[in-house]
């Protein structure tokens, strides 16, 4: 995809920091991004990444206090985010952006239908009538592979599994005909033969509705099937961003390269012994002053914990945040 | 790997059925039928891993293999005891060979225990060691598993989750067991701690001679640890084979379908074949279908599937799979 194509969301220096009692935890730290129309950006990284963090700031749909978006600007639809009124927010959750929440089981109202919890936000954000939603709710049902809709649309949670719990999930926040759709973790919980159905359905929904798509994971090779470009988060940062095959075939950020090893593949072949990352991941309690994984990195230099690397450009769309891929250090 | 002639493990059709109760007078109105007749043989130092989606019965089958269900029916045989029929009382002494490593590290640790405590309470229930020897075997367990020393007077909470796992490893390695049932023993954690756990038990195998059953969904991580594996699908063994020969050349159209839905790390996609996308979910084991239990989602489903639960063939030394394709 070309760099000229103009980004539906563009994201700049967003930074938050949640007030504890314990101190301030700097769970995101000047993340930028854009998110170009009709592509799917895969999210990576471990738990306490700040992957899901990031995606919820933009939407305030973190609890404040203790969270609080200090920095930053979220440009979407020549709007910004961040500054919006929570009127004007509401209007933006579940109607332009859609979000896909990670546990199908916790995340619709249990005492509601599947119906009437798809039909919410027809009626709020399209203003359709009780009838019009209904047949809506219903397609909707069926686009995400439900069958019998119209029957389940007055069932309950509990009358659905896992993987129909998390098409119907899809299916509230596709209702609205959103531009951008936010998927956290939506397979972790799930099968992988019912992840695969939605992955499917993922990549054929997004062909045919045009919908942009971030997709939170921390399952490389769901991102390797799926995304167009990538993010790899570490420590609230994005330590490395390039386009999918780049990534998998050309890594840069030692980390990159560490979590690609870590993980034993189903074919080719065994490895005597895991690759490990040795040591843990970097608690945030301050605002980082250093590279955030010097502690763990086979390669890390003096320089790496007096400085944060910027992320340096390699070309094809490609950057990472490490002082190897420095232009001048990498020239001598 | 020598396959002893005695397995140090062999379980014979064993079943777990829950009973379900129901109505004003709580009449037992039916069974879950989580375990259906499962049998396997795990050789002494290898691992078999046993994989399968979840509600598939591979936990219950592990917990029931170590006896802690009172089994429906079935043989299971451990260091040359049998145990299938055995009162729990009469268990206690057959306790410190077999052990168990418990899937979520944050829920089988006790919060009100020190590390410590935790790790010499086997040897408060099976040993006679005087309190020092206790706390020098916990320390040595400690070194084993790769924890500080110093940090045996500290609470679990203050452990990350990998931590946490090699804890409940350092415990259940104290009375020196010779079989170690690992249910999900990396589940709960992150990419990059998995792999730590993983080396660490595949070290601990070799320095004390363990044999496992290692339970798990994770079909990438199976193959690097086991060296046979079966496949379990709604309470039954589907599949069983060396681990090369499974993952390279699989039988059964469940396990062909398991594989092929595993997202590989690459994404060149002309590097695989062409994914299997099963339909549906999986059946209720309350209420098996008739006939082979994954005819309601098979891709090579044929009359008889549906009628004729099909019988084990053994295809070649070690590899065993029932399904009415190979059937004669």
């Amino acid at each position: 995809m070309p760099d000229t194509v103009k980004p539906i969301l563009s994201v700049e220096g967003l930074q938050t920091v949640f007030n504890t009692r314990k101190g301030e935890i700097h769970a995101v730290n000047h993340v930028d991004f854009d998110l170009r129309a009709g592509e799917l950006l895969g999210v990576v990284g471990e738990s306490g990444s700040g992957k899901s963090v990031t995606m919820m700031s933009l939407l305030k749909l973190l609890p404040m206090p203790p969270a609080e978006v200090r920095n930053g600007r979220a440009m979407f639809d020549g709007r910004d985010l961040l500054q919006l009124s929570d009127d004007d927010l509401r209007t933006v959750r579940g109607g332009e952006i859609g979000f896909v929440f990670q546990d199908p089981m916790t995340s619709l109202n249990p005492v509601f239908t599947v119906g009437f919890q798809i039909m919410e936000p027809l009626r709020t954000h399209m203003g359709l009538s009780k009838r019009d939603a209904k047949k809506r709710a219903q397609e909707l049902l069926e686009l995400v592979g439900i069958p019998d809709a119209a029957r389940r649309l007055d069932d309950y949670p509990h009358q659905f599994s896992g993987g129909m719990r998390q098409r119907v999930m899809i299916a509230i926040a596709l209702a609205c005909d959103p531009k951008v759709l936010i998927a956290d973790e939506p397979t972790t919980a799930l099968d992988v033969t019912i992840q695969a159905q939605i992955l499917e359905l993922m990549k054929d929904l997004r062909d045919r509705l045009g919908m942009a798509v971030i997709w939170i994971t921390h399952d490389l090779g769901v991102i390797a099937g799926i995304a167009d470009r990538v993010m790899v988060m570490y420590g609230g940062q994005i330590v490395e961003h390039a386009p999918v095959k780049e990534l998998f075939r050309n890594p840069q950020h030692p980390y990159t390269k560490a979590l690609l090893k870590t993980v034993p593949s189903l074919s080719g072949e065994r490895a005597k012994r895991l690759t490990v990352i040795e040591g843990q991941p970097p608690i945030l309690s301050s605002a980082p002053c250093a590279c955030s994984f010097r502690d763990r990195c086979p390669q890390a230099m003096p320089r790496c914990g007096t400085e944060n690397p910027a992320r340096y450009g390699i070309g094809n769309g490609h950057d990472a945040a490490c002082f190897l891929v420095e232009p001048e250090v990498a020239h001598v | 790997m020598f396959d002893a002639p005695t397995p140090l493990v062999r379980v014979r059709d064993l079943k777990m059925h829950f009973p379900i109760y129901s109505g004003l007078f709580r009449k037992r109105t039916g069974e879950v039928k989580a375990v259906d007749g499962v049998s396997f043989d795990v050789f002494e130092g290898e691992t078999l891993g046993l994989v399968g989606e979840s509600g598939c019965g591979k936990s219950t089958c592990g917990r029931a293999v170590l006896r802690l269900y009172d089994i429906t029916e079935g043989e299971i045989t451990i260091d040359g005891a049998e145990i299938g029929t055995k009162d729990q009382s009469d268990l206690r002494s057959m306790r410190p060979v077999m052990q168990m490593v418990f899937q979520d590290p944050q829920a089988s640790l006790n919060p009100r225990m020190t590390v410590e405590a935790i790790i010499r309470e086997p040897l408060d229930e099976h040993t006679t060691l005087s309190a020092a020897e206790k706390r020098e075997k916990v320390l040595e367990l400690m070194d084993a598993v790769g924890l500080n020393r110093a940090f045996a007077g500290r609470y679990p909470h203050a452990f990350s989750g990998g931590q946490r796992q090699r804890i409940g490893i350092a415990r259940a390695l104290a009375l020196n067991p010779k079989f170690i049932v690992c249910d999900e023993p990396i589940a709960a954690l992150d990419v990059s701690i998995q792999a730590q756990v993983v080396n660490l038990l595949e070290d601990l195998q070799e320095q004390f001679g363990l044999t496992y059953l290692f339970i798990s969904h994770d079909l990438s991580m199976v193959r690097h640890i086991a060296d046979r594996v079966a496949v379990m699908y709604l309470g039954k063994i589907v599949e069983i084979a060396p681990s090369d020969v499974l993952y390279t050349a699989p039988k059964h159209p469940y396990t062909q379908a398991l594989l092929s839905a595993v997202p590989e790390p690459d994404p060149s996609a002309d590097a695989r074949g062409e994914r299997i996308v099963l339909q549906g979910d999986v059946p209720s084991p309350s209420n098996p279908p008739k006939g082979c239990n994954f005819c309601t989602r098979c891709p090579k489903v044929m009359d008889i599937c549906k009628e004729v639960e099909p019988a084990s063939v053994e295809l070649a030394p070690g590899h065993v799979t029932a399904c009415h394709l190979y059937q004669n």
